[in-house]
């Protein structure tokens, strides 16, 4: 939703500027680069905390999923995972996957 | 070098006809220029992320010191788990993203001409400006604080540097059987674990160097201010009968030669005193006239973009914004993403993400092996502000493994911040 209204607003004023981060949207931008507060830049993590960067996108999603649910053991990422939605989730695990 | 605001309007506006007509090149002279001032958690992360995501835009980051000192982990230097080389790092590898580093103060801010003017005598104009000033401690508030301050007696050690060494060096001169005296400035203030973690952190090392040693928390809140169930299960488990815990007694006043802390109810006396006065935002928001609350202390901004309520142009993060949001390092680097992305779809002339999530990471450690956290997820609803997500919350207990991640946050981050 987010993403169409920008390329529409871009679109109309022609200003079709460089730089906006692949083709990810500002939100799922702006959101996975929280992550890696956590898990380093670009998802690459020095330490005990795992890294995301080239993360299987299916796992990246079944992960946060089980996190929620609660069926697979966590520390902390169960009170992170219930804070996306499932696009949002989804949204993620492809940027993520995406990273190299 | 830099632009005005019209020159940039001109420019702009040429780019944007010139991209209509295919020759978008043209453009590339019209650099929208954005100044960040302070260069921590919050501004470091802003100027980064400004270049990463809008590598059409200048960027200049004014700090004054020559180093980043993280006060996540200066407590652990307290406690004798890390020394002040630890947290201490360079911002060598900030250049490598083009952005501009100026070593400098600003002194003075004219919002309406949209520049900043340093101490050493620089005029920087800016067409956005972000402000990442952390806070400034009301040391005016405890009597006696800053005669104490300067003759080297009790500092804060609220700002992680010089004060965090002089600290630990008196705790290393404290004989064993002494006192330490330590305050909690009433909230808000900057990172609201951080005072019961440092307790944690000395009373570590007391237990191993001074076991006979006490410590006198004097808090100026009612109750413990954040992760109390896991900090009463540290100082109940680890630290029996070393941390006398008193609720409602903010200092009033502090005497650096007679070595006591007067609260409403009586003279405490101690070996080492540290004094955590109550906190504002910094003195740089209010040069730019951000300081608007309605008692002058914080920062009201939008929440989608981090620009002031009242101050165009000029956008406020970390520390010093007044909302619902924790005062951490980790929210601040938050704040500057959203920031960040929000001044790049605006300087583009687009809609910057209308619902913007942030999240917080706050782990502390309670030994030199154990640590716990607190994690929450806020989402921005339209006249509510952050909301947090259900099931956010704190472990009731440390661990080993969390000690584990706590390291690795530490890392992360920093290199997340400065590299």
């Amino acid at each position: 939703m987010i993403k169409k209204t920008t390329l529409a607003i871009a679109g109309l004023a022609g200003l079709a500027l460089s730089g906006v981060a692949g083709a990810a949207d500002i939100h799922t931008q702006s959101i996975a680069s929280t992550c890696m507060s956590c898990h380093g830049p670009g998802g690459r993590s020095q330490g005990a905390i795992p890294s995301l960067t080239g993360l299987d996108k299916a796992y990246f999603v079944k992960s946060m999923k089980d996190f929620k649910a609660g069926t697979r053991a966590a520390s902390i990422m169960k009170r992170h995972a219930n804070g996306y939605t499932d696009a949002e989730v989804e949204a993620m695990a492809a940027y993520f996957a995406g990273l190299k | 070098m830099t632009l005005n605001r019209r020159d940039f309007l001109k420019v702009s506006g040429a780019g944007a006809a010139a991209a209509l007509t295919g020759c978008a090149t043209t453009a590339s002279s019209a650099r929208p220029h954005v100044v960040v001032v302070g260069a921590g958690f919050g501004g470091a992360t802003c100027a980064k992320y400004l270049r990463q995501w809008g590598p059409n835009i200048d960027v200049t980051l004014i700090e004054p010191n020559d180093k980043f000192v993280s006060c996540p982990i200066s407590n652990w230097v307290l406690g004798g788990l890390r020394t002040m080389d630890d947290i201490t790092h360079g911002y060598d590898r900030l250049p490598r993203h083009g952005i501009k580093m100026v070593k400098d103060s600003v002194v003075a801010i004219d919002p309406a001409k949209r520049f900043v003017k340093t101490r050493s005598g620089a005029s920087i104009a800016y067409d956005r400006l972000v402000l990442a000033p952390g806070i400034e401690i009301l040391t005016g508030t405890v009597k006696g604080f800053n005669e104490a301050e300067t003759a080297g007696k009790v500092v804060h050690a609220w700002k992680a540097g010089p004060q965090t060494a002089l600290l630990r060096k008196q705790l290393e001169a404290m004989p064993d059987g002494g006192t330490f005296v330590m305050s909690v400035p009433a909230a808000p203030y900057r990172c609201p674990p951080g005072p019961y973690e440092r307790a944690c952190m000395v009373a570590n090392y007391f237990k191993q160097a001074k076991p006979k040693s006490k410590i006198i928390l004097l808090d100026g809140n009612p109750d413990v201010v954040s992760k109390k169930p896991l900090f009463t299960d540290a100082w109940n488990t680890f630290y029996a009968g070393m941390i006398d815990y008193r609720p409602n007694n903010a200092p009033l006043a502090v005497d650096g030669d007679k070595m006591t802390v007067t609260t409403e109810f009586d003279d405490v006396r101690g070996d080492v005193l540290n004094v955590v006065p109550r906190q504002r935002a910094g003195e740089l928001c209010a040069m730019a006239g951000a300081r608007n609350d309605s008692a002058g202390n914080w920062c009201a901004v939008n929440f989608t973009t981090f620009e002031s309520t009242t101050v165009p142009n000029v956008h406020i993060i970390g520390d010093s914004v007044l909302s619902s949001l924790p005062k951490s390092g980790h929210m601040a680097t938050n704040m500057a993403k959203i920031c960040a992305a929000a001044i790049v779809e605006l300087l583009a002339g687009r809609q910057p993400d209308p619902i913007p999530v942030v999240a917080n990471t706050c782990y502390s450690a309670t030994s030199s092996t154990t640590s716990g956290y607190v994690a929450n997820v806020y989402r921005f609803e339209a006249g509510k502000g952050y909301v947090s997500a259900p099931e956010g919350g704190a472990t009731p207990k440390g661990d080993a493994l969390n000690f584990t991640y706590n390291e690795s946050w530490a890392k992360n981050i920093w290199a997340d911040v400065l590299s």
